[in-house]
């Protein structure tokens, strides 16, 4: 406990050091600036700013979605290597819930009472994170860009703090509703989806543009139990042409082995959610102990809202891949390790446009007020004071033969009730830097 | 037996009146404590006393009755579930919410008792079992009323007015939560240096000569199973209060396990078993949540060491103290006292709660 203790202090004096150079250095950089470093609102001293998340490091969701917090924080590493943000250092502090919603009340107040975080960023799951959100809008701490495509967190007067960052379910349903009606007119279509949140939102999406008599069946499933053969069978039994997919990474992959068994072949649509190819591919092989992969894949609809991860030509793809390799090269380069990089940019952003020495108001609103652009998302933000809502809108996208993710269409923005147009604006390219100026 | 008799009057304050001392003395203590520290400190104090309440009642049961029970979480969770619904859309005071949850919880043990009592050795463990498995899945089964996986929630209670605007809430909730602890603690010592406490050894040491003496061992093990689900009842209840939320994952097979690994540590059958087993239970999490943040290792590895962790701290516990930390604590003062006053220990190993020093 003790030796525990003096190697905590030791650590903490070394990064106290560390942080007194980069002060040094900055101070030097702005000597000729007005205003300099203060100590503006927990979490944010001279040299730092303290951010925290719950993420699921182990347990049922793990698999995949563990690989975002560190991935994040290979972004901010790189960040902070490279001057910071006004010369403050990211100081990345995600705690495991396990994908526990009572785990994540817990950790949500280490983060709050005792770590002092600034802000909650990124922190995953809609039941996990249903449970904490009233109470980080009662304490008044910024909730960052919620790994969750809920729109519940879309409530400007009641979570006022809240913001959403992933396109909600049902704006993606509507867009691949819109693209099933457009291409595959005439022929059946049946559901596949979970059964909460995410999947009925999705659900409520498609079926603002599905014509009902097009739906040959619904079937959903509960993540608990992997069974899915009486599902599988029975769209097949119903003569679906096309099956839409609302399922997590493990339950497509359940689905298509199942549908394989069965020896049933429809067109498969699924929510960007669980169509990553790489975590597609190795869910694949282990649960057929390698009988089958990634030809499983040919010809999957999906839709996507960042660049394409197998896209090497792509400059966003080729700066977070070179980020990977220098600071996270643990992980597997997958379509996670990407979301969690493009939510950290999408951070350094805001926390640069609410200037110097940044509150926790002030950065409400200047997420509210400021038009932040030029990020990897191929569709805009849509924050503003009424809506807290982060990517507008989804690219339909094939899955080719090779593994390959090949758009299909242009980009469509939505909201939930509204109609769906196509988006003017053009594609971003990163700064030289790799940094949002 | 007769040296015990012949030393019965020299105990001259009754039971109740010295274990209500004691649990005066602790409140002041406690009181005084969660003053001095932090909100997130009285936060995780909340925690400690909502799991005493657990623990001490599942110690009961197994501890002191011999029922092994792997369900007591779902037993939680019934308390935890009748407070939110009694919660949703309605202001009801936390003293009848806590009572209606102990009641709902006492009617499921004893409806569940009543099929334990007939189950013996691994029959009961996998029944419990399959009570901790199965409860929780209802939850999901039929959302529309219990909320499914995203459960339902609840507003702590706040702390009345007179102590301030700037009073922390969780301070607030760790004196609720303290306070229905001691009063769970100096029911259940009395029930023990009771008639009843004596027939629930007596059917854990020993059927047969317990029914032969007079008891009825079904109906024994049914009290101590209805006993046991009223403190499980309560301590789900002020969980629900404590974590605002009532969640089927949070109330799954991982829950009972924790509360029946905290008893075997803390000490088994000892009220301050549970007590100790309870603080393990809570501060091991709590220290080693944010190591895997902290630490530059490979994100596979850093993930699970805080699991890795707690494990380990399970398995050297049962290698260091085998009868648990109180059983420990307890040898621990034996021996001191042996050394200082010569005297030879009658000490056998095994350890008498009623008369630890083996005397």
């Amino acid at each position: 406990m003790n030796s525990q203790t003096n190697r905590i202090t030791a650590s903490m004096s070394r990064i106290a050091i560390v942080c007194a150079v980069g002060l040094l250095a900055a101070c030097g950089e702005t000597a000729g600036s007005s205003s300099s470093n203060t100590a503006s609102a927990p979490g944010i001293t001279a040299s730092e700013i303290k951010i925290g998340s719950t993420q699921p490091l182990t347990g049922p969701a793990a698999p995949g979605y563990s690989e975002i917090a560190p991935a994040a924080n290979a972004y901010f590493q790189y960040v902070n290597a490279h001057g910071g943000i006004f010369g403050r250092k990211i100081t990345y502090e995600y705690l495991d819930d396990g994908y526990n919603p009572t785990n994540t009340a817990s950790v949500t107040r280490k983060l709050v009472l005792q770590d002092k975080v600034f802000a909650v960023f990124n922190a995953l799951g809609t039941p996990t994170h249903l449970a904490v959100v009233d109470y980080l809008n009662s304490e008044k701490v910024p909730d960052l860009f919620v790994a969750s495509g809920c729109n519940c967190w879309n409530d400007t007067s009641k979570y006022p703090y809240t913001f959403g960052w992933q396109p909600d379910y049902t704006i993606e349903g509507k867009i691949l509703g819109q693209y099933i009606q457009q291409n595959f007119s005439g022929k059946k279509v049946g559901y596949f989806y979970q059964n909460d949140e995410f999947g009925l939102d999705g659900v409520k999406g498609l079926d603002q543009q599905m014509a009902a008599s097009n739906v040959s069946s619904r079937q959903n499933y509960v993540p608990t139990n992997t069974n899915v053969a009486p599902q599988i069978a029975a769209l097949q039994a119903s003569g679906a042409q096309v099956v839409v997919s609302y399922t997590i990474p493990a339950f497509t992959a359940l689905a298509l082995l199942t549908a394989a068994k069965l020896n049933y072949h429809p067109t498969w649509v699924v929510s960007n959610v669980g169509s990553d190819v790489p975590t597609l591919t190795g869910l694949l092989t282990t649960f057929s102990k390698g009988a089958v992969g990634a030809q499983l894949l040919t010809g999957m609809v999906t839709d996507i809202y960042e660049p394409p991860v197998s896209d090497a030509s792509n400059a966003w793809i080729k700066l977070f891949k070179q980020i990977h390799d220098q600071y996270s090269s643990s992980l597997p380069w997958d379509g996670n390790v990407l979301y969690g990089m493009t939510a950290a940019y999408t951070f350094v952003q805001t926390i640069k446009a609410a200037g110097r020495n940044p509150t926790r108001s002030g950065l409400v609103k200047t997420l509210e007020t400021t038009r932040l652009s030029g990020g990897p998302g191929l569709a805009p933000y849509g924050y503003s004071p009424n809506n807290h809502l982060g990517f507008l809108g989804v690219q339909v996208a094939t899955i080719g033969a090779d593994g390959s993710v090949t758009t299909a269409g242009p980009v469509y923005t939505s909201s939930d009730n509204g109609s769906i147009s196509q988006y003017a604006g053009s594609p971003s390219t990163p700064p030289s830097s790799g940094i949002p100026s | 037996m007769a040296i015990r008799l012949a030393r019965w009057p020299s105990r001259t304050t009754p039971t109740l009146g010295r274990h209500l001392a004691l649990a005066v003395g602790a409140a002041i203590l406690l009181l005084l404590l969660s003053s001095q520290i932090g909100a997130y400190d009285d936060y995780n104090l909340a925690e400690v006393a909502i799991f005493v309440i657990a623990v001490a009642g599942l110690n009961v049961l197994t501890g002191v009755n011999g029922q092994l029970s792997l369900g007591h979480g779902a037993l939680m969770a019934i308390g935890a579930y009748t407070t939110s619904l009694i919660l949703r859309g309605h202001d009801v005071p936390l003293i009848l919410v806590l009572v209606a949850s102990v009641a709902s919880a006492s009617l499921i043990g004893a409806v569940f008792g009543i099929a334990a009592a007939r189950l013996r050795g691994p029959y009961l463990a996998g029944a419990t079992l399959a009570l901790a498995v199965g409860l929780p899945q209802i939850a999901t089964r039929y959302s529309h009323v219990f909320g499914g996986e995203e459960g339902l929630t609840v507003t702590p209670p706040g702390p009345p007015d007179w102590l301030g605007a700037d009073f922390p809430p969780e301070r607030w909730m760790a004196w609720i939560a303290i306070a229905a602890a001691l009063v769970t603690i100096v029911l259940l010592a009395n029930l023990l240096q009771s008639s009843v406490g004596r027939s629930f050894k007596a059917v854990r040491d020993h059927e047969a000569a317990a029914a032969l003496a007079g008891i009825d061992v079904a109906r024994t093990q049914v009290h101590a199973f209805v006993v046991s689900s009223a403190c499980a009842g309560l301590a789900g209840s002020l969980f629900a209060y404590w974590s605002g939320l009532t969640a089927p994952a949070g109330f799954g097979v991982a829950l009972s396990l924790q509360l029946l690994s905290a008893i075997v540590i803390g000490g088994l059958g000892s009220l301050s078993g549970a007590v100790w087993g309870s603080i393990i239970l809570v501060i091991i999490p709590a220290l080693t949540g944010g190591l895997a943040s902290s630490l530059s290792l490979a994100s596979s590895v850093a993930n699970n060491l805080p699991l890795a962790i707690y494990g380990s701290v399970l398995v050297l516990a049962m290698l260091l103290v085998p009868n648990g930390i109180d059983g420990g604590l307890r040898r621990l003062l034996v021996l001191a006292r042996t050394r200082w006053t010569g005297a030879p220990s009658t000490h056998k190993g095994v350890v008498d709660w009623d008369d630890p020093s083996g005397g």
